[in-house]
């Protein structure tokens, strides 16, 4: 069986995001880029399961320009088999990214795909449920646990109200939580071997999918910083404070 | 690519084979590994590097001089590192609490030529010329010891294991560090490197040189509101906050969109045990020169590393089997000029040349003592010592040796930073004038947040200290726990617990700046590297 792992190129967690001065986005300018948190821990499981036996080959993708090739080679040093870029210089919505998906599941026959729940720049938790529409195949979201039977997923998911385990048909798409694993740290040799393993490009172009933009973000601005507070000395100040307020 | 893989079988850790390795991805280990690649393209040149991303935990100024530089990657101008400004004028102040003073800009504070650059930037894209040239980087790996050769001589490093809990045990990620073999290894760790601390004691590579004296350098850069900042201006102070008794000063080098790069560097040979570096950088802020500048404006990155001050006087033998000290983990900085980035770079470009040349490490020590390095810091060696008799002597001192240009036949003495910390029964801190803060940040908890530094807390603690009664016992009555203030990211904290005080060190917070390894008076702290990754994250400092 074939996984395919998606992975995003996203701004580094530890970084302290900081707004355009004219509201168009975010600094992303020099700034330290890194494989999506959620990303690293499907690429974990899928490793997992082929290092069980219950997989053949585990596949990288990524959608963006050649910078996300940077990710790729580290999906491959933690130990993917293969990697593929699919190519594009706009910035993709999930829907075209699900249609890129299905494109590579279809052509490599893929038995399961794994992708973080949510990247941390847009945190819009899509893509692996559409994915799932247009293949027209079982989700299982969330995933804190994951166990694979004979041609079937048991997935404990975690949801507002607690944990929920389902049976789903395989093949299908799992989108991965924070809790199902800890990702393994990357070796040096791996490094250096990785930079042998296939990576293959294919332009966004050179598929027949539309990359509508329907979603268009007129502005983005920083949260709205606190007012300073009053220290006050005593209960007789604190009164008088809130009165002042019209709080009592 | 000559990297060999293989098991070693002693160890049973895993092995790399290269020509040669480098520790530390600063200016001088990547003008060493891109000057060795462009002198014998075949060598196999690795360069790790503790931090995350290469620059991270690099900081500086940084006004640079430029000639190494040229020479290393001739039309390096048309392409230039991200943040590179070049110096349109110079002020030089004293300070006193309310006023400010112009005095003559010294020779050696004259930039005419030079840039303001980010040094983590600079770094950052060294690095990539470096990858071009077919140099292996590794950042992320923190070499953790060093490998031996059987016949004691240096053989290349170990890296430090990953995944290991608080107690020494391994966790479910454990990754057990491997072995980098080299017949050469450079060590360009900078000042205060943990393993060129090791080497120099195992070698007694000092044992002919005065002790080497440092200073602490803190640093924010800030985005301020628009038309405050003049690009390409360069200013230094001295005074205020200071007392005559402390050297140091401060810098304000204005970049362009807004930014400047403001900072504080102190000796670390100062007397009073309650002083506190980070405090005395807030102050400076708040001076009427700085303060309106900074009003209004916002902290992007802050950090701090400590600098290394001893010069000609405390330079070590920089030659040892198998292995050879650059930059400032030599000891090369220019004190009078505050730059070391030329000296690092032209000091690893002469390594480069050496070991093409000669295959070992012999004889490199005497290149670099007959060399420009070696050069420029004899002409200066006097004007740092001469601050020991505090600020007034000191820029007499200094005057006299400008002008003879380092010829006089005398040679002042360095002694040894954490000597001379002064008992709390002894000294009288003098009045500073010390005013109310304003300016963000608030405290050094608050600082540490913007050099958005991160260790994982389920990891050994990497501030080992070899005998801790020493903290709640002596030092406490001694010296009243300096490391509480010494310390710029509020590490060391002395907490009273249900059966008496005890310290606590809060490792997390650690920006590696390697002050407290330098400074503790009974030398009881050991730095050494946390897991690979861990540390700060600086963005352009």
């Amino acid at each position: 069986m074939k996984i395919l792992v998606g992975i995003k190129r996203v701004i580094d967690y530890n970084v302290r995001i900081r707004v355009k001065s004219d509201g168009s986005g975010v600094e992303t300018d020099g700034v330290k880029m890194s494989i999506n948190p959620f990303d690293e821990i499907a690429l974990e499981e899928a490793l997992r399961i082929r290092e069980a036996g219950k997989a053949d080959e585990v596949i990288v993708i990524s959608a963006g320009g050649d910078e996300c090739q940077q990710q790729i080679r580290t999906g491959l040093a933690m130990g993917a088999d293969r990697g593929i870029q699919i190519k594009t210089e706009q910035d993709l919505q999930p829907l075209s990214i699900a249609r890129a998906l299905l494109y590579v599941i279809e052509k490599e026959d893929i038995g399961l795909v794994i992708l973080g729940k949510q990247a941390i720049d847009n945190d819009n938790s899509q893509t692996g449920q559409m994915l799932a529409a247009l293949w027209d195949r079982p989700q299982a979201t969330f995933a804190s646990k994951l166990e694979l039977g004979d041609g079937t997923a048991r997935v404990t998911r975690e949801v507002d109200a607690g944990l929920e385990t389902i049976d789903v048909e395989l093949p299908a798409v799992i989108t991965v939580d924070l809790r199902l694993n800890e990702p393994r740290f990357v070796k040096l040799p791996d490094i250096m071997k990785a930079k042998r393993k296939p990576l293959d490009v294919i332009n966004l172009s050179d598929l027949s999918i539309g990359s509508e933009h329907d979603l268009v973000t007129v502005g983005t601005v920083p949260p709205f910083a606190r007012a300073r507070g009053v220290m006050v000395e005593d209960a007789t100040q604190l009164v008088a404070e809130l009165r002042q307020r019209g709080l009592v | 690519m000559n990297s060999a893989v293989n098991e070693n079988q002693t160890s049973g850790r895993e092995v790399m084979e290269y020509d040669v390795i480098v520790v530390g991805a600063g200016p001088a280990g990547l003008a060493c590994a891109i000057r060795l690649k462009q002198l014998k393209q075949d060598l196999a040149v690795a360069v790790i590097e503790k931090s995350a991303e290469v620059g991270s935990h690099i900081l500086s100024g940084a006004v640079i001089e430029p000639e190494p530089l040229d020479e290393l990657l001739p039309g390096w101008k048309e392409q230039p590192p991200p943040i590179c400004v070049a110096v349109k004028s110079d002020q030089f102040f004293y300070l006193k609490k309310d006023r400010k003073v112009r005095l003559p800009t010294p020779p050696q504070q004259k930039n005419h030529g030079n840039y303001i650059v980010s040094l983590g930037a600079m770094c950052n894209w060294l690095a990539g010329h470096a990858e071009n040239a077919g140099v292996d980087i590794f950042p992320g790996f923190a070499a953790d010891g060093i490998r031996y050769q059987d016949d004691g001589s240096v053989g290349g490093v170990i890296i430090g294991d990953m995944g290991v809990d608080r107690g020494g045990n391994p966790k479910d990620t454990y990754m057990q560090g491997i072995e980098i073999h080299a017949p050469m290894t450079i060590l360009a760790e900078g000042c205060r490197g943990h393993l060129s601390k090791q080497l120099i004691a195992q070698y007694e590579l000092d044992k002919d040189s005065d002790p080497q004296t440092y200073g602490i350098g803190i640093k924010e850069l800030w985005k301020v509101e628009p038309g405050k900042s003049i690009p390409g201006r360069v200013q230094h102070t001295l005074g205020w906050p200071l007392d005559p008794s402390i050297y140091g000063g401060s810098f304000i080098y204005h970049l362009e969109n807004d930014l400047v790069a403001i900072g504080f560097v102190c000796g670390l040979d100062y007397a009073d045990p309650e002083f506190s570096p980070f405090e005395a950088f807030q102050q400076l802020k708040h001076h009427p020169m700085v303060k309106p500048m900074l009003e209004g404006g916002e902290i992007i990155s802050s950090g701090a590393r400590a600098i290394v001050e001893g010069g000609y006087q405390s330079l070590p033998r920089v030659e040892m089997p198998g292995a050879l000290l650059i930059g400032d983990a030599a000891g090369l900085l220019n004190v009078p000029k505050i730059k070391g980035t030329h000296q690092a770079m032209r000091s690893g470009m002469l390594a480069a040349e050496h070991i093409v040349q000669s295959g070992s490490s012999e004889g490199f020590d005497r290149k670099l003592r007959d060399s420009a390095v070696m050069a420029e810091l004899h002409k200066v060696r006097n004007i740092r010592p001469g601050f020991q008799r505090g600020l007034w002597k000191g820029l007499f001192t200094a005057a006299i040796e400008t002008l003879t240009m380092g010829k006089l036949k005398r040679t002042l003495a360095n002694h040894s930073d954490h000597d001379q910390l002064s008992r709390s029964s002894e000294y009288k801190t003098p009045e500073r004038q010390w005013v109310d803060r304003e300016l963000p940040p608030r405290d050094r908890l608050a600082s540490v947040y913007f050099a958005t530094t991160e260790h994982d807390e389920d990891q050994p603690v990497h501030l080992q200290i070899i005998d801790p009664d020493i903290c709640t016992t002596r030092c406490s009555i001694e010296f009243n726990n300096p490391c509480t203030r010494f310390c710029p990211a509020d590490v060391y904290e002395m907490v009273n617990d249900i059966d008496g005080p005890r310290l606590q060190i809060n490792a997390a917070n650690c920006v590696h700046c390697k002050t407290c390894d330098i400074k503790d008076p009974y030398q009881i702290i050991n730095w050494v590297t946390p897991e690979g990754g861990s540390g700060p994250n600086y963005q352009n400092l």
